[in-house]
């Protein structure tokens, strides 16, 4: 249906990002593209789009085909009846404000007759289970509200291939199950193309027909998911797991590798016992109250030091009003939180930064300045102890380069930096895996272990499971501002199913990380 | 059967009740109208949304004008005669700046007068928040002729972009005060503004290309003719537009480029802006209808304006009382409470938005 030829893309300052890719996508076809960040997985899908080159800049070269008709001179919004698109942050893309009215923007758009539109609307409310969301504001919404009100806003129009830059991102678990469900009925019930970027694999893989894989060297390698994973640079941990234990085909499936494992003799790990820790930080009756909604409840909370803590939970139940209030900047109601015998909300901005760190959602919102040099300074006050730390997290960073140049986990690393120069004792971290791919994410992990390893305490805001497996030392699952299950790793993945990493549900607990089942194997 | 007014009924009625303010300085049918304001809105706004609740800032905004226009008289004064109220000394004041008293004896007629003439703008205001309050200004907005489609589109976003901004400010300051940096007062305006405006601009981009890709500004079928011959009807009727009024304030100017001429530019800016609208390929979901309290409402605004100029030409004592003497109200005047009032009263009920959890009775039904 939609066929790339010979495309050529490049920037004139810097070398081609996309270079002789093909790709064709058939009706009713879900495709994957995959690879490492940076790589040009947006650029790819904004080629199709048409928002590449006309947003971005740089110079494409080759054809896009619609039904063998050439449209790589269209503009996006002559490709709109054909091509629907939701980008990385559905809330961005909202041109009204219900849900309702957003719906039926792109049908105006196309000038459809209003029993048409009408119509449309209901089906696509009933499709994607938003019918008791029609009148709400859309700012009102959770993460995975959005996402589905943005499918569905582009689902009127009734296009024929749907283009999704990291639907399941910012989503928790059950969230993105709820999305990427949608997705695989409109592919099999309506026979709706998708062309989907998606840094977390192990949600989408068992979903996808095909995979389109970008190595770095701006070449592309379309095939069957089973094959190019044997290869890829980016793969799941259940594909992991199949590498190791030398399984073929691979695994895709949890269920697949399930049946697979039973032939696995495996001596379980040996789960050391609890380290006595003391208390970094205590946190006791805390309260945070927006507006009318109670957004953290009766919090009771001990963070020990040398320990890393992941707070999980669906989004919107609390854990970034934690953070702050924790942090002390934030809004309380009520509560005390105890860092080294002061409160933190006490002290005076500079006094705080050096009992506890918070790297915020948006990393950039901490950076203003033009160059990494010039940022370490103005937090150092010049004397390269902030560039020293940064060459220790991730080194070789060159310091002339501009922070929104970076790429995603080189700027977290530069924001960590600046947080960490005044050596606070306990650092908070919201969301940071947002847009890493698996290997920056297990460089974040190496860096929080290292962390523990000074003494800090860590808490760590995250959805992804696969992270918390590789990174936490403790779960804290917060629901409506409430704690409902707290403890080491290993006792609360197995108490809930929905935060369980691929490891465990294909071999059951103990089992948490894939290098403790090759080192078993 | 409950649902929302079309937007531009409110407004006219609300213009309605501003004009016959605008006509009067009667301290009681300023507050009747404001009763009327503050009712109708209490009635029939909705307050789930965050513009139903701005009604309340126009409030304070009213009573800020009284004060300040007050404190002006006697801070000022300006006001001679009468009976002295309190005999404040005067500051003098070097001789450059004569005519300008500061203090000086407060006169009861001044201070009354400055009361009545805040009071009125006061009224004035408020009949804008009820306005805006009972009206959503983005539906409003969306009402807007086909041809001028994009113009609105661009002013909600503008709308929509404002409150976002103030997030992305108090974002962006809680966040800098998590690193160190430089404290200077320029340096503190920069942590600021460098990070708030690279939202911005990230944020508009990711709006344009979201609507680029939805359909926002398809060409539509227009042949090349048809669009030709709609710019040169837009630029005759503007070129006509200005000749004209030019001419009509121009005295001198020949009389057959004045009434004319602008009638002439007004029929081709119409013909300009119907051509343009006939080949806009767009259509409206659920457009607001127009049904009979529709036309209460803006017939009761209309009366409410017409009352007050008829009070401000023939019952002078009413519209604009001796400040001497309690000011009296006629029957006319009466009326403009009345009528202002009745076609509100014939409005339907707004509508709510579906209830999520359906109530015992609904789940019994």
């Amino acid at each position: 249906m939609i066929e790339l030829r010979d495309i050529r893309f490049g920037y004139d300052d810097v070398g081609p990002v996309l270079s002789d890719v093909d790709l064709v996508v058939d009706e009713g076809e879900l495709v994957l593209v995959s690879g490492p960040t940076g790589v040009g997985k947006s650029t790819l899908l904004g080629i199709v789009t048409g928002l590449v080159p006309r947003f971005s800049g740089g110079t494409l070269d080759g054809d896009v085909l619609l039904d063998g008709v050439s449209i790589v001179r269209t503009p996006p919004r002559e490709r709109a009846h054909a091509i629907g698109y939701v980008g990385q942050n559905p809330a961005a893309g909202f041109v009204t404000d219900t849900v309702e009215e957003e719906l039926a923007y792109g049908m105006e758009q196309l000038g459809l007759p209003p029993e048409t539109m009408r119509r449309r609307v209901e089906e696509t409310l009933d499709l994607l289970g938003i019918a008791d969301l029609r009148h709400r504001d859309l700012r009102t919404l959770s993460g995975g509200q959005q996402q589905r009100v943005a499918i569905g806003s582009v689902l009127t129009m009734h296009p024929r291939l749907l283009v999704l830059d990291e639907p399941t991102s910012a989503l928790d678990p059950t969230a993105a199950e709820e999305v990427l469900a949608t997705l695989t009925r409109l592919v099999h019930d309506l026979g709706v193309s998708v062309l989907l970027a998606e840094h977390r694999l192990e949600r989408v893989i068992p979903f996808v027909d095909r995979m389109c894989l970008l190595a770095g060297d701006g070449r592309v390698t379309v095939g069957e998911p089973g094959e190019l994973l044997v290869t890829s640079p980016v793969v799941p941990p259940i594909v992991e797991l199949g590498r190791a234990a030398g399984w073929s085909p691979l695994p895709l499936s949890v269920r697949d590798a399930r049946r697979r494992a039973r032939e696995l003799r495996l001596d379980p790990p040996s789960v050391d016992g609890e380290p006595a820790t003391t208390a970094a930080a205590v946190v006791r009756r805390l309260d945070v109250v927006h507006g009318r909604t109670a957004a953290v409840r009766g919090l009771d909370l001990e963070l020990g030091a040398g320990r890393v803590t992941a707070l999980m939970g669906r989004n919107g139940s609390g854990k970034s009003s934690l953070l702050w209030a924790v942090q002390g900047s934030g809004r309380r109601t009520s509560g005390r939180v105890d860092v080294d015998g002061s409160d933190p909300a006490d002290l005076a901005p500079a006094a705080r930064r050096a009992l506890v760190g918070l790297v915020p959602q948006n990393a950039a919102d901490l950076l203003y300045l033009e160059t990494v040099d010039e940022e370490c300074a103005a937090a150092d006050g010049g004397s390269g102890a902030c560039r020293a730390l940064l060459d220790r997290l991730v080194p070789a960073i060159p310091g002339d380069q501009h922070p929104r140049d970076l790429s995603e986990g080189q700027r977290l690393a530069l924001a960590l930096a600046l947080v960490l120069v005044s050596r606070p004792r306990l650092l908070l971290l919201d969301e940071p895996t947002r847009g890493l791919d698996y290997a920056a994410k297990h460089v974040l992990a190496g860096i929080l272990r290292g962390l523990t390893d000074d003494g800090h305490a860590v808490l760590v805001a995250t959805h992804d499971v696969e992270f918390v497996a590789q990174a936490a030392d403790e779960v804290v699952v917060l629901a409506e501002g409430e704690v409902v299950s707290s403890g080491p790793v290993r006792r609360v993945v197995a108490e809930s199913p929905a935060f369980a990493p691929q490891v465990t549900k294909v071999l059951g607990a103990p089992w948490l990380r894939v290098d403790e089942v090759v080192a078993a194997l | 059967m409950p649902r929302d007014l079309h937007p531009v009924a409110w407004w006219l009625w609300a213009v309605g009740l501003a004009m016959a303010a605008s006509f009067t300085t009667n301290p009681l049918i300023l507050l009747m109208l404001v009763g009327v304001a503050s009712l109708v809105v209490s009635l029939r706004r909705r307050s789930d949304q965050s513009w139903g609740r701005s009604f309340r800032l126009y409030v304070w905004l009213g009573v800020a004008i009284i004060v300040v226009r007050v404190a002006f008289r006697v801070v000022f004064g300006g006001w001679f005669g009468g009976r002295v109220l309190l005999d404040l000394p005067e500051i003098p004041l070097p001789d450059w700046v004569a005519g300008i008293t500061l203090l000086g004896p407060l006169y009861v007629q001044g201070l009354l007068f400055a009361l009545y003439d805040g009071l009125r703008l006061a009224t004035i205001v408020i009949c804008v928040g009820a306005a805006n309050s009972l009206a959503n200004p983005k539906r409003l907005l969306r009402s807007v002729p086909p041809a001028l489609y994009e113009i609105g589109t661009a002013l909600v976003v503008a709308v929509t972009v404002l409150p976002q901004f103030a997030d992305s400010v108090r974002r962006v300051r809680a966040a800098q005060a998590l690193r160190a940096g430089e404290t200077g007062r320029v340096g503190r305006l920069r942590r600021l503004l460098v990070p708030v405006l690279e939202d911005a601009f990230e944020r508009s981009l990711a709006l344009a290309a979201g609507m680029d890709t939805r359909g926002y500004g398809r060409a539509g079928g227009a042949t090349r003719a048809q669009r030709r011959v709609t710019g040169a009807l837009m630029l005759a009727g503007l070129v006509g537009i200005c000749v004209g009024t030019y001419a009509v304030l121009d005295r001198t100017a020949p009389r057959l480029l004045a009434l004319p001429m602008l009638g002439l530019g007004v029929v081709a800016a119409v013909a300009g802006l119907l051509s343009a609208g006939r080949r806009v390929e767009r259509t409206r979901y659920r457009p607001d209808p127009w049904r009979w309290p529709e036309t209460a409402v803006v017939a009761s605004g209309v009366v409410v304006g017409a009352l007050g100029l008829w009070i401000s030409r023939n019952q002078l004592a009413v519209a604009y009382p001796p400040l001497d003497a309690f000011p009296t109200l006629s029957a006319v005047a009466l009326a403009v409470g009345a009528v202002a009032l009745l076609g509100p009263l014939c409005s339907p009920p707004q509508s709510r938005p579906a209830v999520v959890v359906p109530t015992r009775e609904e789940v019994a039904a």
